[in-house]
């Protein structure tokens, strides 16, 4: 069809250097089974690290790192500055307030005048789907860019940690069934954890939450649909929570805090109707009372805090790698 | 001036006609085809072996800026650009600023046209005052002032007992409705096609229903006043069936497609290239194929641009953020001879679909090479090869996908009002 030959400039193939390495990290899509495994086995490598005394590795000495963030967060640039750090890189951490509505130039000339500054890598955080590609594909494609969530469309670093989470406590992903439950609709997370665990072979994921807060079609993307959390639940071996905005229900998405915990909130008498080992987990931050019980977020079963602490490790092993893609490339230049 | 067109291949559906055959103009009109008449002596002939003679195009809907923000593009630009496309006549819509709400501004932008004199202007006027779906703009005075239609763009007019007195009012003159047919609240915040997808991309859908179900609604309402009212650039192939179905009950309607709806689907996305942000959105395969096949039976009787040109920095910026339109007055011909050579309609057809079939719904004696009709004719290279840049193009315009792309196709010579207003060197 006409419309392939017009468009070459596919994602796929913009955060991949010719000969397949990671040269952005935009996200899981298009992605090989075989480069995501690698990104978890570079995590495990970095793992041990913050138990030891000296917590730092050589390995991006002398680059610099820019934490661009167009929209709040403080647990994810945190971890990414945690994480440069570690690897010996120079960090510097730009807030940039800016209104969904603000004009391109404005995003196109931030960054062109940080690229001046001889800038090795973004870490780019935005409101908008697509901006990381964006920035990647037009604006500075020699700077190495980390996706640290674009709208609604994807959170890859998030996704490969949680998954970094499920291999820890689970040992693989063959035969694992995994639900996440709550606001797929606004979710880039969710997004991202279901291309990477069918990516790396789950057998089942499955999607809970009422027909307001499920993107139309969002099953071809290979998940199954649930409605009822103690269908959705029943014998998964991963239940992975949602967070769930107040204003879903001024939204006219949900009629009240109150209903939808008592439909999808993860109690403990929920969680029986999983697996008996299964894991609880949730990218934070918690609503509890919303959308997880106390008793069960705090729970033997919930692993939320370790996550954050993968966190760390998996963001070194995405910068460490992409670092390396694009110099590389850099260097056959 | 009288002017010979001779030997070339002259395409004119108003006569069911697709020899090689001569054309000879006479003050500014189609003096007559075939053999030469007595007595006429040509002052210019234009040898036209090879080449396809037919009569100008004519876009149901062309943004030209002016007067507006001039660095999108203005009226001299634009029209240069529509003369290079093949489109003699070019429909005006009223979204400039101020916007087209009242005759003198009507006024201002046919005299510049003149002035310019490239491609004639046909202005569309505002349905209501500053297209904000209150109080009725002065139509009789629009029409006065050279308007050919009225519309209130996607600007829906939200109060249906206001839209009504707007038809009512309008079929008072027998003024020509354009519908740009979205549910404002169905539509949300969306900005590209709702389904799997968008859904996976993050990018808010706007639903086929935005779409359909304004068209039920206004078709009622057409029923109700009588007004003729057309459908502009529909996305959806079951808009089409509506459409189909309405007229086969004999409502006065017509509908047609952009370029951009028949060439893409939504999958251009997938790369959050900001040259396919449109609006409507470009949706699914089936809606494309619906569309085609809309055009191919004559549902669809007409294909517009659907030309907005943009500065670079309105595309360069996030999918969401950017601003939604394409460039498209000079790849209408290539693209829609692709189409023809894809067996999707005839070479009678498209010149039916981009001359004929907008004079007849706009009611104009144009669009056909009868004699005593003005002299707007173009002459067509269908195999020349080229490429769209800064050299070829005209447009202030370059947002399109097509720029740097070889095109095969090209308008070699446009005449309006029996000039010669541009010809390839």
């Amino acid at each position: 069809m006409s419309s392939a030959l017009n468009n070459p400039a596919h994602p796929r193939n913009v955060q991949l250097t010719s000969d397949g390495r990671l040269k952005h990290f935009l996200s899981i899509n298009g992605l090989s089974k075989t480069l995501l495994t690698e990104i978890l086995d570079t995590a495990e490598s970095f793992a041990n690290m913050g138990e030891q005394s000296v917590k730092k590795v050589p390995l991006l000495r002398g680059k610099t790192i820019v934490n661009l963030f167009f929209e709040n967060s403080t647990r994810t640039r945190a971890t990414f500055e945690l994480a440069a750090k570690r690897l010996s890189a120079d960090v510097l951490n730009l807030d940039i307030k800016t209104s969904s509505t603000a004009k391109g130039e404005t995003l196109m000339d931030t960054l062109q005048n940080i690229e001046a500054m001889y800038a090795d890598m973004f870490v780019v955080r935005h409101a908008d789907s697509g901006a990381a590609h964006f920035i990647a594909s037009q604006v500075t494609p020699r700077v190495a860019i980390i996706n640290a969530g674009d709208g609604r469309h994807a959170h890859p670093t998030q996704a490969m940690l949680d998954m970094f989470t499920i291999r820890k406590h689970k040992g693989g992903f063959e035969g694992l069934k995994v639900a996440i439950v709550g606001d797929i609709l606004h979710s880039r997370v969710a997004r991202s954890q279901i291309r990477a665990l069918n990516t790396l072979g789950a057998e089942e994921v499955r999607l809970v939450a009422p027909k307001t807060l499920l993107p139309i079609g969002i099953e071809e993307m290979g998940a199954k649909i649930y409605t009822r959390m103690e269908d959705g639940i029943r014998d998964v071996d991963v239940v992975i929570m949602l967070r769930l905005q107040k204003e879903r229900m001024s939204g006219a998405l949900l009629p009240s805090e109150a209903e939808f915990y008592r439909l999808y909130g993860l109690t403990t008498e929920k969680l029986s109707y999983a697996h008996p080992e299964a894991i609880v987990m949730h990218p934070g931050p918690i609503n509890r009372g919303v959308e997880i019980e106390s008793a069960v977020a705090d729970g033997s079963r919930s692993v939320i805090l370790q996550q954050v602490g993968y966190g760390i490790a998996t963001r070194m092993a995405v910068m460490s790698m992409a670092m390396s893609g694009q110099m590389h490339e850099r260097a056959q230049i | 001036m009288r002017i010979s067109i001779l030997g070339g291949r002259v395409i004119d559906p108003a006569q069911q006609l697709d020899q090689i055959t001569d054309v000879h103009l006479q003050e500014g009109q189609i003096l007559a085809l075939g053999d030469c008449p007595k007595g006429f002596q040509a002052e210019q002939t234009i040898n036209a072996g090879g080449l396809i003679v037919c009569p100008g195009f004519i876009d149901l809907c062309c943004h030209l800026r002016e007067p507006g923000p001039s660095y999108k593009g203005n009226i001299a630009s634009e029209t240069q650009a529509a003369l290079a496309g093949g489109f003699t006549q070019v429909c005006v819509r009223p979204d400039t600023q101020p916007p087209l709400d009242s005759p003198a501004v009507v006024r201002v932008v046919k005299e510049k046209a003149e002035l310019v004199g490239k491609a004639k202007v046909l202005p569309v006027g505002a349905l209501t005052q500053g297209l904000d779906g209150q109080l009725l703009s002065n139509m009789s005075g629009l029409q006065g002032a050279g308007c050919v239609a009225l519309t209130n763009l996607r600007h829906p007019v939200q109060d249906n007992l206001i839209l009504r007195r707007c038809l009512e009012y309008a079929a008072t003159f027998d003024l020509l409705v354009v519908f740009y047919p979205e549910d404002s609240s169905l539509k949300g915040l969306g900005f590209a096609h709702e389904g799997s997808l968008s859904s996976q991309l993050g990018l808010e859908g706007i639903p086929e229903t935005a779409e359909t179900l304004a068209v039920a609604q206004i078709l009622l309402l057409v029923e109700q006043t009588g007004i003729r009212a057309h459908f502009a650039h529909l996305s959806t192939a079951k808009a089409v069936t509506q459409i189909a179905e309405a007229k086969a009950k004999g409502l006065p309607i017509t509908a047609d497609v952009a370029l951009s709806h028949l060439l893409f689907t939504e999958a251009c996305l997938e790369s959050f290239d900001s040259n396919f942000h449109l609006e409507p959105p470009l949706r699914s395969a089936t809606d494309r194929l619906g569309l085609l096949q809309g055009l191919k039976d004559g549902t669809l009787s007409a294909v517009s641009s659907g030309h907005l040109p943009h500065e670079a920095a309105a595309k360069m910026a996030p999918f969401s953020v950017s601003e939604p339109g394409m460039s498209s007055l000079e790849v209408v011909l290539p693209k829609m001879l692709t189409l023809v050579e894809e067996g999707w309609l005839s070479l009678t057809d498209m010149v039916r679909r981009l001359a004929l079939a907008p004079a007849e719904l706009l009611r104009i004696k144009s669009g056909a090479l009868l004699p005593g009709y003005s002299a707007d004719l173009i002459l067509i290279d269908p195999k020349a090869s080229w490429i769209l840049n800064n050299q070829t193009g005209f447009s202030a315009g370059k947002n399109t996908p097509f720029w740097n792309q070889p095109l095969k196709g090209r308008v070699v010579t446009s005449l309006v009002n029996g000039e010669i207003r541009y010809n390839l060197k």
